[in-house]
């Protein structure tokens, strides 16, 4: 297990090299001049662009530019903005609220979606089973941004229940809606995929053991059925934190949450290579290290896998 | 639910207006008291993220603009009605010959941090601002003036390896300090207009201790002498300012605290202006313009103020298929602006008749003969101009909602004049502006003028004078040159005016560009300020708010 866990761990510095490289070098093809759109209707003036352009080494090539803001970063610099902000500070205050909105989202879609699943995996062709079918392919059905604006629209606006817009730092309580948006996808696949999954090892060989063994029920479900079962959905939610920070763009800014979807996407726009990389860089390790511990806990859940 | 409390909005409005009304006589201080607590009100108004540290001469977008436009006064203020400029840190602007200004300030006026406004602080700022090293945005602003070219230097080759010479001086010749308040300055060429141009926000004072930081460290906590002070800035999320106190001229604020909340969305501002968090939103989001929404959310908060800015599409001259004028005048008179105006914008912008905006002072009604829809008259022009062959393809930049108006324009005048039209859209704002930039443009295209200062001038001299900043199609006309110059060499404003008129004329001949719509703002507020007026650019004049 060790040796595993150092070799997976190993396996990170060429896709951080990786991803960085083909990250940069994407933001670097966009098309259109950094200072072409930036003085509004008119040209910039020469002497702006010559100093932006010394300033940031744009008029080195690629791999010039490359390096140098890998070197900075293994000092733990991530460089500065064409506007002249730190990207350190950027990262600093745009991430945890990202990460807590990802956390909302991540425990509402755990929460309920699977409870919906297990009670309806077990309890299948029920009036459950139908309601929960139908209201997870409605919420599939429907983009982010609609029921980010009508939650909003409904819960704030109409009802005066939530402010629109949260608070900087937002608490975890103004994040539920904003996280309920940003998880309701998800939660409807969760749904299905435990639903799914009970419904398969109910019939399963071990289970039927233990119920003729005289198991009392509870002890079925949740030792032997839902370990076996949470397998596929555990693999899903892992992945999702990931999917749920980076693709958290729409939810921030309906909710005008101070996250790093915002960031990014001036970025991208304004061909700021060292901010989409450093904003994008971690969002890779997060999505990496959760893809390790979610192979370590497949391990924990099923005896049969074991990693040498 | 939603009807209750719409009704009681109402009600609330209905009552503030009464009671004003009724006091209208009685001095302001009854009206006070009718209301809430406006002299320690807290407002909190809508804004987005400056891009660069708060410094006037390198500032150029909206988002940092607005703050500093509330936290600088400049020896001018324009009016909110567009009017001619007043006098505000200047106590007199006196000049004989338009070339040599005397420039005597009011004595007493006061920065943020306690120091006095004096005449070395402009011609600093001012020189700081030129000098090319300092990379300053706006640094084009002070070409006007005696030895700007010795401070700065453009790039030789004008893209790439070879480096700007190192400027001569660190000052223009043209700036001298006579003593605390006056000071002189000269214009390398007489221009009559300088005086509107110096309350732009490239022109404002800096304090003596900007000198001795890093302009990025003075832009993060920076020190204006207007009538909010700065308090706090927290990226992304708010600007706090605040009244200052020991401010002396005219546009003193009522309220006490001014936080500027950032969104990434109008949306989302727009939800927290109706549930009553947000008390000023600048621009309504389009989707609740559609079918006057806005107006139903908001009632008589909902505001509709004109702004200083054109809609115009541009024509590249330097192409050879548009150097002819008939044909530029045949796809003008072909374009049916008031059905554009009506079926795409709501109403909410107004068919363009002239070639300035008519809140431009020396702007005159109507002077644009070309803006009319008249099919006829451009079958004839076209027929004169031997017809258009090939394709013409109207640009316009993406990312922005241009591509409904930009179609219906291609439609009108393919409807009038039977040729091959079409709109295309590139993708960002950038890209689109370095086709500009280059002359590399294969058709018109959509551009956008917003008045830096409220005059005639700044309508003629960047857009249609050759060489101008902006003129970006090279349109050319001597005589049209010769007019300006006369213009800006003339002593007095009214005279100037005159020659621009001229001037205008032989435009509106030529057709460079085609005048589409101006600009309408929709502002709305929350129920808890009132008397809200906007400012000459359709941002809000914090001097009116008071609590309701």
């Amino acid at each position: 297990m060790g040796r595993y866990i150092v070799r997976r761990l190993l396996q990170l510095v060429p896709v951080f090299i990786g991803t960085t490289f083909l990250i940069y070098w994407l933001v670097w093809s966009v098309p259109g001049d950094p200072f072409a759109g930036k003085c509004g209707d008119r040209p910039c003036p020469d002497n702006y662009i010559q100093v932006m352009t010394e300033k940031f080494n744009l008029d080195q090539p690629l791999y010039v530019q490359y390096f140098t803001y890998m070197q900075n970063l293994l000092q733990g610099d991530f460089g500065e903005t064409f506007g002249g902000r730190s990207i350190n500070d950027l990262i600093a205050a745009a991430y945890p609220n990202t990460i807590k909105l990802a956390f909302v989202a991540l425990a509402v879609e755990a929460l309920i979606g699977l409870t919906a699943g297990v009670l309806t995996g077990l309890r299948r062709n029920g009036f459950l089973d139908n309601l929960v079918l139908v209201s997870t392919l409605f919420l599939i059905a429907l983009p982010t941004f609609v029921t980010g604006f009508f939650l909003q629209y409904l819960f704030g606006v109409q009802w005066g229940i939530i402010k629109p817009t949260v608070s900087n730092p937002p608490s975890f309580t103004e994040l539920l809606i904003p996280g309920f948006v940003l998880g309701s996808v998800s939660m409807a696949y969760v749904a299905r995929l435990a639903r799914t999954s009970i419904a398969e090892n109910r019939s399963a060989d071990y289970v039927r053991t233990a119920i003729a063994k005289g198991l009392p029920m509870r002890r079925v479900v949740g030792v032997h059925l839902l370990r076996n079962s949470l397998i596929p959905v555990i693999t899903y939610l892992g992945t999702d934190l990931g999917a749920l920070m980076g693709g958290a763009i729409v939810t921030e800014g309906i909710f005008g949450i101070n996250g790093i979807g915002r960031e990014v996407y001036r970025a991208i726009v304004t061909k700021e290579g060292a901010t989409v990389v450093s904003i994008v860089v971690i969002l890779v390790l997060v999505y990496l290290v959760m893809n390790l511990l979610v192979d370590m806990l497949y391990a924990l859940l099923d005896p049969r896998i074991r990693y040498e | 639910m939603r009807v209750s409390k719409r009704a009681r909005l109402v009600a609330t409005t209905a009552a503030v207006a009464l009671v004003a009304a009724g006091c209208s006589g009685g001095g302001d201080s009854d009206t006070d008291n009718a209301g809430g607590d406006t002299a320690n009100g807290a407002i909190t108004i809508d804004g987005t993220q400056p891009e660069v540290g708060l410094v006037p001469a390198s500032t150029t977008e909206t988002g940092g603009g607005k703050i500093i436009d509330f936290m600088w006064t400049g020896l001018v203020t324009y009016p909110n009605d567009g009017s001619a400029p007043k006098n505000a840190v200047a106590e007199s602007i006196k000049t004989t010959d338009s070339k040599v200004y005397t420039i005597a300030l009011k004595q007493g006026t006061k920065f943020h941090d306690g120091t006095e406004v004096k005449a070395k602080n402009f011609v600093d700022a001012w020189n700081w601002a030129a000098y090319s090293p300092n990379g300053a945005q706006n640094s084009s602003f002070f070409s006007d003036i005696a030895g700007f070219t010795d401070v700065n230097t453009p790039d030789p080759d004008d893209d790439g390896p070879k480096k700007a010479p190192e400027p001569k001086a660190k000052t223009m010749s043209g700036l001298k300090v006579v003593d605390d308040y006056n000071f002189t300055v000269t214009l390398a060429t007489p221009f009559s207009i300088f005086p509107t141009k110096l309350g732009y926000s490239a022109y404002m004072p800096l304090p003596d201790v900007f000198f001795t930081q890093k302009p990025e460290e003075f832009g993060k906590k920076p020190i204006g002498n207007g009538p909010v002070k700065f308090v706090s800035w927290t990226d992304n999320v708010e600007i706090k300012l605040t009244r200052f106190d020991e401010y002396t001229l005219d546009d003193k604020v009522k309220i006490k605290d001014v936080t500027v909340k950032m969104y990434q969305e109008d949306t989302a501002a727009y939800a927290d202006l109706q549930s009553g968090n947000l008390d000023f939103q600048q621009q309504i989001p389009v989707s609740a313009l559609a079918g006057d929404k806005w107006k139903t959310d908001l009632g008589d908060r909902a505001l509709n103020v004109p702004i200083p800015s054109t809609g115009i599409i541009a024509f590249p001259i330097y192409d050879a298929r548009f150097k002819n004028a008939d044909l530029r005048r045949a796809v003008s008179l072909a374009i049916n602006r008031q059905e554009i105006t009506d079926k795409i914008f709501f109403g909410a912008r107004t068919p363009a008749d002239s070639w300035a905006n008519p809140l431009t002072p020396g702007n005159q009604k109507g002077n644009c003969t070309v803006c009319k829809f008249d099919p006829e008259g451009a079958k004839a022009a076209l027929a004169k101009a031997g017809g258009f062959t090939g394709e013409m393809v109207l640009y316009y930049n993406a990312d922005a909602s241009h591509k409904e108006w930009m179609e219906a324009v291609a439609q009108s005048v393919k409807n009038v004049l039977g040729i091959n039209i079409r709109a295309e859209g590139i993708p960002t704002f950038a890209v689109f502006r370095q086709g500009i930039n280059a002359k590399q443009m294969k058709g018109p295209y959509r551009a956008g003028w917003q008045q830096d200062y409220p005059d005639v001038e700044n309508w003629i001299g960047p857009l249609y004078v050759t060489g101008g900043s902006s003129n970006d199609g090279s349109y050319s006309n001597p005589q049209v040159d010769a007019l300006y110059k006369e213009g800006t060499a003339s002593t007095d404003v009214e005279a100037a005016h005159a020659k621009f008129a001229e001037a205008v004329k032989l435009i509106d001949q030529d057709v460079p560009t085609i005048p589409v719509y101006f600009s309408n703002q929709q502002s709305g507020t929350s129920d808890k300020v009132k008397n809200v007026n906007t400012s000459n650019v359709g941002e809000i004049d914090l001097s009116s708010v008071e609590i309701a």
